[in-house]
């Protein structure tokens, strides 16, 4: 690579982490999927998806071919550039979002952090504002499509996920006041001087505001215990009723999307991100370079796999919210305790600097 | 790299304006705005502001212009019948577009050899947080028009609630 400037180097590899993350966030999805189905089959009491492939690994790729080859139909009433638009804008939103997770430590080859697409200063408001932007891609399908269940799916999305917004960004203060930056590599910093002793969930006592950012990230996905906008005994399929063929995949895969980035930012901000839970136990240069850089990787995402489990279990074990119940829950709990968690942070932080 | 960026949400955002006024349904209009909204915040990045961009798409694309789509969708407004404006619009409007381009051209060719040396990309980029520069100015030296503003947005709620609660 020596006959390239640093700047070609510098895009090449930008390109090469780009197309890598890219596959793997969607060879991801489409395995959560398959998680998801197996998981619940066992929570039920029965087998699962089982027949394509060995105990079923293959059946993403079985659903993906049914998915492509299946009609694209085109309500005639739809709204056609917005009905068209709508599931693209939540697929690039909710894929956009993980380019700004750290996957590992900070790890240099020809002069570029292989481990992390753009370390940007306010990494965490990025993540907030696309997630805020999705929104579009959720209320634009139910409006366009023209259909009452779509319209009404949609519009509770929209204002659940307004609603709970709020809260989730609130939560978020405390960990960002104790890392005194907005940046995630400076968060997960923060949070890996003592192992789990120094994780922001334990050690820095912000356990309030995680099950806050839990409960408000389960609203935002719309996943159960909160999926009303999607409430199959009332609503059909909520907002993406008309869709068929690729345009529903695309919504599907958004959902699942975001179940990950949700996963990815919970464990960088909560728990430590990348970093040990054993802290300096082990010595930092165990077993060369190639496995320093590689357990930490590891590590994360064993932390990941973890929170899209608790996703799943809770989707097997919660009954759905009713509506009023759930804005209540939103607006009357969660919100004033997000407020009170940043109130008491911050006096703890003034009286001990 | 900057200038690039310059000429490509620059040209996002100007586009974005005409359409929004050339669009007779509302809601192609609304989401105009939102490109613009959003041009606007990468131009703001790009001259190394980037708290100020990431407010710009969290607060008015992310909250306020989705209340706006909201709204034209619970309303289900229909497109708009093109009409002539009122006689006033053309006499004054268009003297007064021109007036104020005058006034910016004269403003740009005047001070034309400050542009381009002012440093604000450079200095505010990693060197200093941009947001500590922030906090720091609203907290001490913009406090009470900060205060002030809050107490604003506060009697506003309170008048919406008082508009929006149901006759005893």
């Amino acid at each position: 690579m020596s006959h390239l400037s640093p700047f070609q180097t510098f895009l090449l590899l930008s390109i090469l982490k780009v197309v890598v993350v890219l596959v793997l966030t969607l060879m991801a999805v489409a395995y959560t999927v398959l998680l998801e189905r197996k998981f619940l089959g066992r929570i039920q009491n029965r087998w699962g998806p089982s027949r394509v492939g060995p105990f079923g690994l293959m059946q993403p790729m079985a659903d993906g071919i049914k998915l492509f080859l299946k009609e694209d139909l085109l309500p005639i009433a739809a709204e056609r550039p917005l009905f068209i638009i709508a599931p693209i804008i939540a697929l690039a939103c909710s894929l956009i979002s993980i380019s700004v997770v750290p996957f590992g430590q900070v790890t240099h080859v020809a002069g570029v952090d292989i481990f992390q697409i753009a370390d940007l200063n306010i990494g965490l408001l990025v993540i907030l504002g696309i997630t805020s932007i999705g929104v579009y891609g959720i209320a634009l399908s139910g409006w366009s499509s023209n259909n009452k269940f779509a319209l009404l799916g949609s519009l509770r999305a929209t204002s659940q996920m307004i609603s709970y917004e709020l809260a989730l960004g609130l939560s978020l203060v405390g960990v960002v006041l104790r890392a005194q930056s907005l940046s995630l590599r400076d968060i997960v910093n923060s949070q890996s001087a003592h192992g789990m002793l120094s994780w922001n969930v334990f050690g820095g006592f912000q356990f309030v505001a995680f099950f806050i950012y839990l409960m408000a990230a389960y609203a935002e996905t719309n996943r159960a215990p909160f999926d009303l906008p999607e409430a199959e005994s009332e609503l059909v399929a909520g907002y993406h009723t008309e869709y068929s063929s690729m345009k529903f995949a695309m919504f599907f895969m958004a959902e699942y999307a975001n179940m990950i980035t949700v996963a990815c930012v919970a464990s960088l901000l909560f728990f430590g991100g990348a970093s040990s839970p054993l802290g300096h136990l082990l010595p930092d240069n165990f077993g060369g370079p190639f496995l320093t850089a590689v357990f930490p990787i590891l590590w994360f995402i064993a932390k990941v796999l973890f929170f899209l489990l608790l996703y799943i279990w809770v989707r097997g074990t919660l009954p759905r919210f009713r509506y009023d119940q759930l804005m209540s829950f939103g607006w009357k709990f969660l919100l004033p305790l997000a407020m009170a968690n940043i109130v008491v942070t911050s006096l703890v932080m003034a009286l001990r600097s | 790299m900057q200038l690039a960026l310059f000429l490509i949400f620059g040209g996002l955002a100007a586009a974005g304006a005409i359409n929004l006024l050339l669009q007779r349904h509302p809601i192609n209009s609304a989401l105009s705005l939102v490109v613009v909204m959003m041009s606007l915040a990468v131009l703001y990045w790009s001259l190394g502001a980037e708290f100020l961009a990431a407010s710009q798409v969290i607060v008015y694309s992310g909250a306020i212009m989705v209340f706006f789509v909201f709204v034209i969708m619970l309303l289900n407004a229909g497109e708009e019948e093109r009409t002539h404006g009122s006689r006033a619009a053309y006499i004054v409007g268009f003297p007064g577009a021109a007036a104020i381009f005058c006034l910016l051209s004269f403003v740009f060719l005047s001070e034309r050899h400050a542009l381009g040396s002012s440093n604000i990309g450079g200095y505010l980029n990693h060197v200093t947080s941009n947001i500590a520069e922030i906090s720091t100015l609203l907290f001490t030296k913009l406090l009470l028009p900060f205060e002030v503003t809050s107490i604003l947005i506060l009697v506003a709620i309170l008048g919406a609630v008082v508009l929006a609660r149901k006759e005893q």
